[in-house]
């Protein structure tokens, strides 16, 4: 199982700015470990948010993104002790969730 | 004859076993998301390519599309993009890097209510144009910019 995301959700002026730091390899498929076997990439596919059932991003990514994935985004609506989920899937079927409180 | 009658009965067995598992929910999470992950665009060698996978085509050059990144990115394997669209009716927004092994980086979708701008991180595997590709009202629009790499990013 994959580690916790680091999520910090802060509303500001009628909106809310989120900051998520996934814990990833993103391996990309094109190294040689010291063998010189490929080393299989493994990256993750898929990530949405959601705040109150509603998804207010969903991103499809390919192996260019780089390891321990940075993702800042707004959206409008969300306030002070709402909660937003994340959820990333990767190309191996793994999948993580994690929640936050906008702050 | 009979022979390849009956391969041809096992393999239309197997397709449709599939179908089956599909539809019942259980294949890994991996395969349900297949039909949102655009295979053939995140495939794609080059730009153009990659375009074409996206059913973007020839998009038009916008000065409403803003990017922000480094003139020239020390380290290859981490480099700060940020794109934002004053289009208006922004649906998606997408990063592509010519000269990766692979073109297309991201593609973020906007729905209504979420501010047109995404900040991530990206790999770059030498000197490159980074394009933003943004989808607004059914049309598609494009801005790039040239980053130096020092150090390369997909290497090992």
């Amino acid at each position: 199982m994959a580690d916790p995301m680091r999520i910090r959700a802060k509303a500001k002026d009628g909106g809310v700015n989120v900051k998520i730091l996934m814990a990833h390899e993103m391996e990309t498929g094109q190294r040689k470990d010291s063998a010189g076997k490929p080393i299989p990439a493994h990256f993750i596919q898929h990530v949405s948010v959601t705040w109150q059932g509603k998804v207010v991003l969903s991103a499809n990514w390919g192996p260019a993104i780089s390891k321990n994935p940075f993702l800042e985004f707004d959206f409008k609506g969300g306030k002070k002790g709402d909660k937003i989920q994340v959820t990333w899937t990767d190309n191996k079927g793994d999948t993580r969730t994690d929640e936050a409180t906008i702050n | 004859m009979d022979q390849t009658r009956r391969n041809v009965l096992r393999a239309g067995g197997g397709a449709s076993l599939f179908a089956l598992l599909a539809a019942a929910g259980m294949l890994q999470p991996e395969a349900a998301f297949a039909a949102d992950w655009n295979q053939k665009a995140f495939a794609a060698k080059n730009v153009k390519d990659a375009l074409d996978a996206l059913g973007a085509g020839n998009p038009a050059n916008s000065n409403d599309i803003i990017m922000t990144a480094p003139e020239i990115a020390e380290n290859g394997a981490v480099v700060p993009v940020a794109a934002e669209s004053k289009i208006p009716g922004t649906e998606s927004i997408a990063f592509l890097i010519a000269k990766n092994p692979t073109a297309l980086a991201a593609s973020f979708d906007i729905p209504a209510g979420t501010e047109a701008a995404v900040s991530t991180r990206v790999k770059l595997a030498q000197t490159t144009d980074v394009h933003v590709l943004v989808k607004a009202q059914g049309k598609y629009y494009m801005t790039k910019k040239e980053i130096k790499v020092t150090i390369g990013g997909c290497g090992g």
